[in-house]
């Protein structure tokens, strides 16, 4: 991989070797030191125009778990506060010959554009309504950790699809391993179009039964101010996920963070079925193998791991930089 | 009706101009008749004569022309223009915007009023046309706009506008949300003449969308614009036409929805006429799945189906004319991610060679219709409209079909870069642009071709 800027750039065999990878990142995590020197002296720009706590929080711990050198910036309090366009800061963010920059920016195809910008790597962690690449990627990896593989499994996206970055990131990497997908959730909030995506689409729960997994989006709280939605409350009459319909044998997935007692009953949050405080872990493992594929893990420009049990050898799918 | 070399440019006026011989050209003139190799005599400002292939008698002192492979078109009329002046001159202004159309084989254009400061007074429209008196290239009407600073609440002074010599009204930009604005305005043109042009789009359903609302909108997760937001306000404008027996005109349809409202308010008998861009003739809303800002503008590109709506309307003449809506804006403007990117595209200097690349050599639509549906935009203002009649204004289009070339590759007469051509392979280009019997523009290898020669 030479950037990870959208799902649609991979194929199924790409995901493999990240989860596979992140499988092997697992065992790092056990030990006291939980650190590898894969990435010593190199540089990894991040920059965040928009709030992320776990997104932010997550790839950081990735870099500095693999001993890069890690420079945050945030649009508040930085140029980027000052009127500076994305342009002029990536060029200026350049100059220290970053290897990787993570960009998340409220401006859908922002990542793709500074990939056009810089020589360093771009990491797509979410670009407006349109992706979050590794959100997806890490979703995938709790799943197979879970159910072995999605092949034929019925996945449920419920909520607000339109403002999800997150489904459309979902819809591609969920397909792309063989899963079904319904998209589930209030006509207001659910695309014109988007079953062209390979998707169904539906307003009601009533086969919720069916899925294997449930999928729960987060659902903003100003989302009454458009008229989406006539009220929370109402919402949650129509689309909680709560005990009454998660069924024992189904799993619970949610991207965080959670708007309990509206998309989710407080029940099931920390319920057995619920795999959302997996995610967050796997997110750790999951954008230490995503830094790992884009830095370290090309053909032609091998890099010696020390101290990692090296995952089954991938083949090379993009020429380096 | 008058004559378009009446606007203001700079142009010398009518036969003030040597004559001059075209030789050997292809003439092509739906209206006229005209189809074949012909000798084009043009003598103070007229077309004189239309002589068979070398066999005209050339009058004294004039200029020969080597036209052979050319074709002559009756020169276009774009009726729909942002030459960015006043208060935008980063992107544009009337010098570079005039040799765009120049280039673009254009004998007239009608500027928009969205400028900084809008041009809503009798005094924004003089000092414009004594501008375009020193700087225009091309005859160049101007619009001033509507409803004062186009807030859409108070009507300008429309009558004394008129007489400042502006050829129309627009808030093209915007538009007219309030229909007691647009009635007034409609019942007012009864007193002060003109045409309103409009720009239709009910920003209650645009809300924020930055693209055509469907598939790709969906996939993008980028916010759309359904293409009813556009219907639905021309069937209340074709309404309110019928009802005041005013005239408008719909600018830039975009979908299948809007042709058939402006099919069903001419059926009834409203005084409505329309318009439609090259690019939502050539483009669809697939071209966005890439994020390119050179894609983007309102009304959005649509789908293959409205795409395919838009040619019949053509072919139909459900509409009446092609304008460029040549909307130029600065790299730092474009090149910024696809959601807060300025809309518009720039269109002057590609349109005939995308419409002939793209619908005339596939076969789907005339070349003489193309011919014609960019030169009617002339009618909306009471101009005539471009003939290569004997005794019509000589205003003349030479291009040259053969032309192969990429949009942008030798750079171009606007300031400004934002083609949404820009990289394609084009077929044909205007070499020669004659207005009111002067040489408006020539582009420079056509002019060395005829030394070499």
């Amino acid at each position: 991989m030479r950037h990870l800027l959208s799902i649609e750039d991979l194929d199924r065999a790409d995901i493999e070797r990240v989860c596979d990878r992140a499988r092997s990142f697992a065992e790092v995590g056990r030990r006291d030191i939980k650190k590898v020197p894969t990435l010593r002296g190199r540089t990894i720009v991040s920059l965040f125009y928009e709030s992320s706590t776990r997104t932010s929080s997550s790839f950081e711990l990735a870099a500095k778990r693999l001993s890069a050198d890690v420079v945050s910036v945030k649009s508040a309090g930085s140029s980027v506060d000052k009127g500076e366009s994305l342009r002029d800061t990536v060029a200026t963010l350049s100059a220290y010959e970053p290897e990787a920059i993570i960009i998340r920016s409220p401006q859908a195809g922002a990542a793709q554009m500074v990939a056009g910008w810089t020589e360093a790597a771009v990491i797509n962690a979410g670009d407006g309504k349109h992706e979050h690449p590794s959100q997806a990627l890490l979703d995938v990896y709790t799943l197979i950790e879970r159910l072995g593989s999605l092949d034929g499994k019925r996945i449920w996206i419920v909520g607000d699809v339109a403002h999800s970055r997150v489904a459309r990131s979902c819809i591609r990497a969920f397909g792309l391993m063989g899963a079904q997908v319904t998209l589930a959730g209030p006509p207001t909030l659910i695309p014109r179009g988007i079953e062209e995506m390979g998707c169904e689409v539906t307003y009601s729960l009533d086969d919720l039964g069916g899925a294997d997994v449930i999928y729960a989006l987060r659902m903003q709280r100003e989302r009454m101010k458009d008229s989406f939605v006539p009220s929370l409350r109402e919402y949650a009459i129509n689309y909680q996920i709560n005990p009454r319909r998660l069924g024992a044998r189904q799993l619970l997935m949610h991207p965080g963070p959670v708007n309990r007692g509206v998309e989710l009953a407080p029940e099931v949050i920390d319920g057995p079925q619920s795999l959302i405080t997996t995610q967050v872990a796997s997110g750790l493992l999951v954008r230490m193998a995503i830094l790992y594929e884009i830095l370290a893990g090309s053909g032609d420009r091998p890099r010696a791991v020390r101290g990692v049990e090296p995952a089954p050898e991938p083949s090379p799918i993009g020429e380096p930089a | 009706m008058s004559a378009i070399a009446e606007l203001d440019w700079r142009g010398s006026g009518d036969g003030a101009a040597g004559p001059l011989v075209i030789r050997n050209a292809h003439a092509l003139d739906p209206a006229s008749g005209l189809d074949r190799v012909s000798d084009i005599v043009i003598r103070d400002g007229r077309v004189a004569e239309i002589a068979e292939g070398g066999a005209a008698a050339a009058p004294a002192g004039a200029e020969e022309i080597d036209a052979s492979g050319l074709h002559a078109f009756p020169a276009f009329f774009d009726p729909h223009v942002h030459l960015r002046s006043p208060g935008q001159e980063h992107k544009e202004d009337i010098e570079t915007g005039t040799r765009a159309a120049a280039a673009g084989g254009y004998c007239g254009i009608v500027a928009m009023a969205n400028t900084d400061p809008v041009v809503d007074d009798p005094a924004h429209v003089l000092a414009l046309r004594e501008r375009a008196q020193s700087e225009a290239s091309v005859p160049t009407g101007f619009v001033a706009t509507v409803t004062l600073g186009m807030r859409g609440e108070e009507l300008t002074e429309m009558s004394a506008i008129r007489e400042a010599g502006a050829v129309g009204f627009s808030d093209d930009g915007l538009p007219i949300v309030s229909a007691r604005v647009m009635r007034r305005a409609l019942q007012y043109q009864h007193l002060v003449g003109g045409n309103i042009l409009l720009h239709e789009e009910d920003p209650e359903l645009s809300g924020d969308g930055v693209m055509n609302e469907g598939p790709v909108s969906a996939a993008l997760g980028l916010s759309g614009v359904p293409a009813v937001s556009e219907s639905v306000m021309i069937a209340r404008d074709g309404a309110l036409c019928l009802y005041e027996d005013a005239r408008a005109h719909v600018q830039h349809l975009s979908a299948r929805v809007s042709v058939e409202a402006v099919a069903a308010a001419k059926a009834a008998g409203a005084k409505l006429t329309a318009e439609l861009t090259p690019h939502h003739l050539v483009l669809t809303d697939e071209e966005v799945r890439s994020l390119d800002s050179r894609f983007k503008m309102n009304p959005p590109l649509r789908t293959e189906d409205d795409r395919q709506a838009l040619i019949e309307a053509l072919r139909s003449g459900v509409v009446d004319c092609i304008g460029t809506d040549h909307a130029p804006h600065a790299i730092d403007e474009k090149d910024v991610p696809f959601e807060v990117a300025m809309m518009g595209v720039t269109g002057l200097e590609t349109a005939f060679a995308v419409l002939y690349t793209e619908l005339v050599l596939p076969g789907v639509l005339d070349l003489g219709l193309i011919v014609e549906r960019m030169g009617a935009g002339a009618r909306l203002f009471d101009l005539d409209q471009p003939s290569l009649a004997v005794d019509a204004a000589a205003n003349v289009a030479l291009v040259d079909l053969e032309h192969d070339w990429e949009g942008g590759a030798d750079g171009w007469e606007s300031r400004s870069d934002n083609s949404c051509f820009h990289g394609r392979r084009l077929k044909s280009r205007p070499v020669i642009t004659i207005v009111g019997g002067e040489v408006a523009f020539r582009r420079r290898s056509f002019a060395m071709k005829v030394a070499a020669g």
